[in-house]
């Protein structure tokens, strides 16, 4: 399969005084003095509606999505995205309201964001949810700036430590830089848990939290959390629950009942909203009853039969605001869809059948003759396997790997990621995925590690059918070009 | 399946979780609906909220979407896609985020753009943060931020930047001109100031003195932020000239570019600075380089700024970001052109020049400043405004927003906006529906 030829840049495609005039409205005087005024116009594109369209048209063809292929990237949970959430997200009335319009005429919206909060709440186990980060990093700020509220309001303000596991995803320390905090690593153990002497190690009465990604992203459920939980406790600190893979466990248990204080979720994960080239996303957050004071607002209220914002004034311990309106809504009303298409028994389909796919693709890669990074352990909804045999004797790489999937017709799964394992693949097919799909991804990785021993050459400088081929990431940074400039006249 | 994995049962997968953890059935979510089901739900709930006459702006615009926008955005390919890790297999998603990267540092007149943040108001937070990183001669992380400026976001930057230390210090406006004087900054003169912060067009709509607020900046060895509404930007001197020497970093919502209002989001931050301080900015940034063969082609690009690669050290937390939102604004921005771009913002000067006449000219009414506006004014009334904001609402007018709360000095006052998309019959409308609901209070 060839994909399509490269397609120039819209300002190339643009001449002068070309455009797509039925969308420009009726001439009009505007009163700004001179010296307020733009001198030269902008530089944007002068096009037809025709080019623009078959522009953005031939764009889009040059990407794989999940629509088109199957896309494992472990920890990332690129399953199938019901149209039906978008359709209905898109409904007039709730894509022409004003955010800042009376909550009298927006109960329809306000209905689903209070349900939405309530099932995100019992499929957690938490006490409260607010909806309003706008990602999963924005969900972990307001969580750990909730657990730094939280030991501030006790005047407990020497905690300014955050325990972070060295498979966290990167966004955890960031994280706890961002929110003030100072971040300590502690290792993994060959099985894949936590390390709980380094853990009794690190904590001490600085320590303000721990965050947890439980399944981890090594694949594994922590099977100490409850002891772990209780240690963290026991030394004055918080759980913070990073749901990046809440996927694995819906319905089958629950953060809230591991001992989690608070937790994000994210949305366009676990609950199927639309990645859309990377963004947007939604990091709803969860917390028990200590944290619920510190919720970021606004937050949904259900008095009697009316719905309404709780806002600074209704929760004046809170975090605070973290976007200029109340988080991205439609985003939210995606997941309500999806929530209320798939009810309680199919949340719990969701982690069986991602967990059933991603065991049995470890089992059959396993056959194949692939490393497991964690051979004995169960997986999770995602697993590593390692290449580092296949590197040493063969010299080609995950990297090589993953850029030959693409000719094959697979997304690369996720690589070079946890930074613990060598040459490894994370690799997350997801409930959606059918069993012909599994194994056709198991025959073009069997395929290439062929191909490998065949023609390395041809591996290594894959991939061959795209519209590129291997990218110049060295130059890319060097020779930043990351804006077209007009030509000067 | 099982048998290949050596199970007997999908339960056996969970055993490494704790028994006394695991539950066998989930409360407090419904049964599943079929499509159809909840499609009729969706239908019923959406037409409560109904499609009311709107007036209000406030960090969210109503403009038109040309019908292409979401038809090319709604594509599979583009949709359902992830952030471009495989920059082979995502030449597409990535060549939007380089003309997008293109169009707001030709909007705004800066070197360089990001490829989007989440909305305008963590686009300040996240500004003032990297002001303080950029600037490394300031140790103040002191930051003068105008009460001019849209509440929520200052609201949102407080919140955001509290944890490092931030000082954002209020400045006043001019009660006359409902901007801020640039006169006001003096008492900082001599002092470690980080960044000053300027919007334009203000929260009020008014246009402030921007070349004296970024020369001021200069002067006084601070770097200056510019919040800016995109559109004006067609009318608009850009604040890459302001000042002369222009603003260190420009922020702002691309909302008005191809997002619907859509109840509060998703919206799409955009970011663009100096080249100098490319390596300071947050979030994704797509580059321009060539392949194994000497083909262009594109691929993320300064990723040691970011936390998969820098963790703890990272410029921000950010991963996600709009990318849906930043390629409905692309293909917007490539639909209107030059041209088209500045049709609309012309038409928002207009129409919002005859909506605060309309308005102003009824008894009671006044336009609360003087001085050049963009497309939202701000009205002083006689009485109270949230009753008259409930009254109209229920006639179906969303008549703008009620700044008791965030403006107490200002009294009775409203802020309205009118763009392209509200005609001089709207206009007609809400003025007669609050005319009649002022003269039915005065004859009461």
């Amino acid at each position: 399969m060839t994909m399509r030829k490269p397609e120039p840049l819209i300002f190339e495609l643009s001449r002068r005084d070309r455009g797509a005039t039925a969308q420009y409205p009726s001439p009009e005087e505007a009163d700004i003095p001179a010296g307020f005024r733009r001198k030269q116009p902008p530089p944007l594109p002068e096009v037809s509606e025709l080019q623009a369209v078959r522009h953005y048209t031939r764009l889009s063809q040059l990407n794989f999505g999940i629509d088109t292929h199957f896309y494992p990237l472990g920890s990332c949970t690129m399953k199938y995205n019901p149209r039906a959430c978008n359709s209905l997200a898109m409904l007039p009335g709730f894509l022409g309201r004003h955010p800042l319009a009376p909550a009298a005429t927006g109960q329809g919206v306000l209905a689903c964001l209070f349900e939405l909060q309530e099932m995100l709440r019992h499929v957690t186990g938490m006490a409260g949810v607010s909806l309003t980060p706008m990602a999963g990093a924005q969900g972990e700020f307001a969580g750990v700036a909730m657990i730094r509220a939280y030991h501030r309001a006790r005047g407990d303000t020497a905690r300014n430590q955050i325990i972070v596991p060295d498979a966290a995803h990167g966004t955890n320390p960031a994280t706890a830089t961002m929110c003030g905090m100072k971040v300590r690593e502690i290792p993994s153990r060959p099985d894949g848990d936590v390390d709980v002497a380094a853990l009794d190690a690190a904590l001490s009465p600085a320590t303000a939290g721990i965050m947890l990604t439980n399944p981890s992203t090594l694949g594994v459920f922590e099977r100490r959390i409850v002891e772990i939980a209780r240690k963290v406790h026991e030394a004055g600190g918080l759980l913070y629950y990073d749901g990046a893979n809440l996927n694995a466990i819906l319905g089958k248990v629950r953060p809230g009942d591991m001992g989690f204080d608070v937790i994000h979720m994210n949305l366009h994960k676990t609950f199927s909203t639309p990645h859309g080239g990377g963004g947007p996303g939604s990091g709803a957050v969860g917390v028990g009853k200590r944290l619920l004071p510190f919720l970021p607002v606004p937050v949904v209220a259900r008095d009697g039969e009316r719905y309404r914002w709780l806002d600074e004034r209704d929760l004046p311990g809170s975090i605070g605001r973290l976007s200029g309106f109340m988080g991205n809504t439609g985003v939210l009303l995606r997941a309500w869809v999806y929530m209320r298409i798939l009810g309680a028994a199919g949340m719990r389909r969701v982690a069986e059948f991602s967990t059933l796919n991603a065991n049995y693709l470890l089992a059959r890669l396993t056959e194949a003759g692939f490393d497991a990074a964690y051979p004995g352990r169960r997986a999770s909804h995602e697993f590593i396997i390692t290449l580092k045999r296949q590197a040493r004797e063969q010299g080609v790489t995950a990297m090589d790997f993953a850029k030959r999937l693409l000719d094959h017709g697979y997304h690369a799964p996720t690589t070079y990621f946890p930074l613990l394992v060598p040459e490894c693949l994370l690799i997350e097919p997801t409930e959606t995925e059918t069993r012909e799909e599994l194994d056709g991804f198991v025959e073009a990785l069997a395929a290439i590690r062929g191909e490998a021993e065949s023609d390395a050459a041809s591996v290594k400088s894959a991939p061959h059918t795209m519209p590129v081929r291997r990218l110049d990431d060295v130059r890319a940074a060097r020779q930043l070009d990351i804006a077209w400039k007009p030509v000067a006249a | 399946m099982l048998d290949r994995i050596g199970v007997r049962a999908i339960d056996d997968l969970f055993d490494e979780i704790p028994r006394e953890l695991r539950i066998d059935a989930l409360t407090g979510v419904p049964e599943a609906l079929p499509e159809m089901e909840v499609a009729r739900l969706a239908a019923a709930r959406a037409a409560v909220d109904g499609r009311p006459l709107n007036f209000i702006g406030a960090g969210a615009y109503e403009h038109h979407i040309p019908a292409p926008v979401w038809a090319l955005a709604s594509r599979g390919e583009i949709y359902s896609a992830y952030t471009p890790y495989q920059a082979e297999a995502s030449q597409g998603t990535l060549q939007i985020m380089y003309e997008y990267q293109s169009m707001i540092a030709g909007l705004t007149a800066m070197d360089v753009s990001n490829a989007s943040l989440y909305d305008g108001a963590s686009a300040l937070a996240e500004a003032c943060l990297m002001a303080v990183r950029a600037h490394r001669r300031s140790k103040s992380a002191r930051i003068l931020l105008p009460a001019t400026v849209n509440p929520a976001w200052r609201r949102v930057a407080r919140a955001i930047s509290e944890g490092q230390g931030l000082t954002l210090e209020n400045l006043p406006f001019d009660a006359a001109q409902g901007r801020t004087d640039p006169k006001s900054l003096d008492r900082f003169a001599g002092q470690d100031i980080t960044a000053v912060a300027i919007q334009q067009p203000n929260f009020f709509g008014q246009l402030e003195d921007a070349d004296a607020l970024t020369r001021w900046a200069r002067a006084n060895g601070a770097l200056a932020i510019a919040a800016v509404n995109p559109v004006a930007l067609a009318l608009l001197a850009p604040p890459g000239e302001w000042g002369d020497g222009g603003v260190d970093i420009a922020c702002g919502d691309a909302q008005p570019f191809g997002v619907p209002l859509s109840s509060g989001g998703p919206y799409v931050g955009f970011m663009a600075c100096r080249m100098e301080h490319v390596r300071q900015m947050p979030g994704r940034i797509a580059g321009r380089t060539v392949d194994a063969e000497g083909k262009p082609g594109f691929t993320l690009t300064l990723q040691a700024r970011e936390q998969h690669i820098r963790r703890g050290k990272a410029t921000s937390n950010i991963c996600t970001n709009q990318g849906l939102l930043m390629t409905a604004a692309t293909i917007h921005l490539a639909l209107l052109g030059p041209a088209g771009l500045e049709r609309v913002a012309r038409a928002c000067v207009a129409r919002t020049r005859q909506l605060v006449e309309a308005l102003a000219r009824l008894p009671g009414v006044r336009e609360a400043f003087s001085g050049p506006r963009f497309h939202e004014a701000v009205l002083q009334l006689d009485r109270p405004v949230a009753p008259l904001l409930e009254s109209l609402a229920a006639e179906g007018i969303i008549g703008g927003i009620d700044l008791a709360r965030d403006y107490p000095e200002l009294g009775n006052a409203l802020l309205v906006c009118a763009t392209e998309t509200r005609t001089e019959g709207d206009i007609e409308t809400y003025a007669r529906a609050l005319g009649r609901l002022l003269g039915r209070a005065a004859a009461a």
